[in-house]
């Protein structure tokens, strides 16, 4: 996975809470091999019965969301259809725990913002786009014409800026994992399955 | 590119707890490996479980030409697309079983499949079989994986990247959440379930409510439940937002664990340990919430999100337009007013083998008036459903009996509800296309759907269950 540090592009607003992961990707695509590109599952349903629909119209790189977003399965499909699209950030108040952690491990940046900037970013918006630009070193973003101030936990930001991968990152502390295994089934022998 | 070293905190693990630690901390002290400066954790994973949809972890550990670390703490389970009923298999779903099965075989990983005698639902066989444990960590790349901390055990989904950063490393990396205490006082009203415990919390609290913390829930009406009840409560733990939800373990649940297939041999060595786990009585929790168990009816979805949930004597709410039309229904309008078109019996939440008996006890004798599928958890789920004779009162009363699957909670496997129509569901999720696409579900416990199917409408349970419990 590769760093970035910037973002220059468009953004659009989704006006919905709660938007879970099902929604992001219906199950029924998930048997599907990454390498197809998964963009064309984002919101699959919401966007096929709408023509009108902001992501039919439009290819951001910000979306602009309410709370609670990408909550529900664990299902990192979700950030696949998000990636494949084009989008690298979201911006909203709260995210799904695991959704965050998935974002981050695939480059998308989730930043949150307060719900009364939220409010006057999709006000602005409305069904239209608008320039973006994103800023990860400083957590400074203007969207719209508003400049606002994002959070993301310190150990994201620089993982999204590095490119860390978190299998090499743990591979430099394979030793301590052993002593680690060794020690803990040495203490707690019951913590292995038992095979006959 | 990789991080640069950081300074790794020794973790201190004996003797210098002299402040109260609550059962998270145990859990995470017992398995951190090492934290680095920026507060995240590497913690030990003592149980990896992994489902057909595991397979872009697979994948990414292929195209790294890496191994699976430790194939004996890593088990495979065929549930999400598992055929529940006879006939020929979609394309897709004999794709992603076989995918699974080739994975197995070429890492050395025991696999559960479709004609194993233990082969179910992840979390329903791993406690069935013993896999899972108090005091244990255990992964698995699914957001219900949080029914396992009923025993007492630190256990999270992961998404994919995580999946392949433990195949090949048998660790995980994470910041430690906060903590919430859920105390349930009092005594639960007969017919009133778990399943009634978390949708009322979720409902009080919102979907985001536990957002960021690990929720151990507590009380007398939580010590009552049985290690079934525990696992739906943490099983829905997520739906409030909390990746963890755990509950202490007691004799309840030793006796649970002793004997089986994969459980300690030397069963009173390893209860000397477990019952170290619980928080200790000072322990301070980050939030601490309580509910009076004896307040708590019969709980019922009306929406689209869990927490859009009401006792079964309300009325549908005013709520944004989109949902009450992709629901069908009207602000106003009683719940015991909502005609269903079917129901489904079955689920991580609700396949076990008390919630069947349970959802019997209402059928026996009667007659459902709309159609409805019943999917065992696991394969033992459904032996013994079948020897208490609980499958031939489903079957009598209408209803089709199943083999053990995800089934119809997610209907990856072809079981699905079809556009606009109503499902009375035992299930986790209320989600707009869930169930299928169009489909509308409301959530509620395995005797109010059994209470669904006898009325054709959502209906309160506790008249028909009147001389019944």
């Amino acid at each position: 996975m590769s760093g970035w540090s910037q973002i220059k592009g468009r953004a659009v607003a989704l006006d919905a809470r709660n938007v879970d992961t099902d929604q992001l990707i219906p199950a029924r695509f998930m048997s599907q091999p990454r390498d197809q590109g998964y963009g064309g599952f984002l919101l699959h349903d919401v966007r096929s019965d709408d023509a009108g629909h902001v992501l039919n119209r439009y290819a951001p790189q910000v979306l602009i969301t309410r709370e609670n977003f990408g909550s529900g399965s664990s299902r990192e499909a979700a950030v696949y259809a998000l990636v494949d699209f084009g989008i690298k950030a979201v911006f909203a108040p709260s995210f799904g725990d695991i959704f965050s952690s998935n974002a981050v491990n695939n480059g998308l940046l989730p930043a949150r913002v307060t719900e009364a900037e939220i409010d006057a970013l999709i006000d602005r918006l409305g069904d239209d786009d608008a320039a973006a630009f994103v800023d990860l070193g400083t957590g400074e973003a203007e969207i719209a014409g508003t400049k606002l101030q994002f959070s993301v936990d310190p150990v994201w930001q620089q993982k999204l800026i590095n490119g860390w991968d978190d299998i090499d990152m743990t591979a430099q502390y394979a030793a301590q994992i052993t002593e680690f295994r060794g020690k803990r089934l040495a203490a707690h022998p019951w913590a292995m399955p038992t095979t006959d | 590119m990789s991080a640069p070293l950081t300074t790794v905190h020794d973790v201190p693990r004996i003797g210098l707890h002299d402040v109260p630690r609550t059962m998270l901390d145990k859990l995470w002290d017992a398995h951190e490996v090492l934290r680095r400066d920026d507060g995240t954790s590497l913690l030990w994973v003592d149980r990896h479980l992994v489902h057909e949809g595991s397979h872009h972890g697979f994948a990414k550990l292929q195209a790294r030409g890496m191994q699976v670390a430790e194939p004996l703490l890593t088990f495979g389970v065929v549930d999400h697309y598992a055929p529940t009923r006879a006939g020929e298999m979609a394309r897709d779903v004999r794709h992603m079983i076989d995918t699974l099965a080739r994975n197995a075989a070429a890492t050395g990983i025991r696999l559960f499949d479709l004609r194993d005698p233990g082969q179910g639902i992840v979390h329903v066989i791993g406690p069935e079989q013993g896999l899972t444990l108090p005091g244990l960590l255990i992964n698995c790349g699914d957001s219900h994986t949080s029914t396992h901390g009923a025993f007492g055990a630190l256990a999270f989904g992961v998404g994919a990247t995580e999946v392949a950063h433990i195949l090949a490393t048998q660790t995980v990396w994470q910041k430690r959440p906060k903590t919430m205490r859920i105390v349930f006082d009092g005594t639960l009203s007969p017919g009133v379930t778990a399943k009634d415990m978390a949708l009322h919390w979720i409902s009080r609290l919102g979907t985001g409510g536990a957002q960021g913390f690990a929720v151990e829930y507590a009380g007398p009406a939580v010590e009552a439940l049985s290690m079934e009840g525990r696992m739906t409560l943490c099983n829905l733990s997520i739906e409030g937002g909390a990746r963890l939800g755990m509950v202490a373990p007691d004799e309840v649940t030793f006796a649970y664990v002793k004997g089986r297939p994969f459980a300690p041999r030397d069963h009173a060595a390893a209860c000397a340990d477990w019952r170290a786990l619980g928080s200790d009585a000072e322990a301070v929790f980050d939030r601490e919430v309580t509910f009076d168990a004896a307040q708590i009816a019969p709980t019922v979805t009306w929406g689209t999100s869990p927490e859009e949930a009401l006792p079964i004597t309300g009325v549908v709410p005013e709520a944004a337009q989109s949902t009450l039309e992709y629901m069908g229904l009207d602000a106003g309008m009683p719940l015991e007013t909502v005609k269903v078109d079917q129901v489904f019996i079955g689920s991580c939440t609700n396949g076990r083998i008390e919630d069947l008996r349970m959802a019997a006890a209402v059928l026996r004798g009667r007659k459902a008036r709309v159609p409805g599928l019943v999917s065992p958890g696991s394969a033992i789920v459904k032996k013994q459903a079948e020897d208490e004779g609980l499958a031939q009162v489903f079957v009598d009363a209408g209803l089709e009996w199943a083999d053990a699957g995800c089934s119809m909670c997610v209907g990856m496997n072809g079981d699905l509800v079809e556009t606009g129509k109503r499902c009375a569901s035992s299930t986790n999720r209320n989600f707009k296309g869930r169930q299928g696409r169009g489909a509308r579900t409301h959530l509620m416990s395995p005797a109010m759907v059994a209470a669904a199917a006898v009325e054709g409408r959502l209906a309160d349970v506790r008249p028909l269950l009147e001389g019944r419990l």
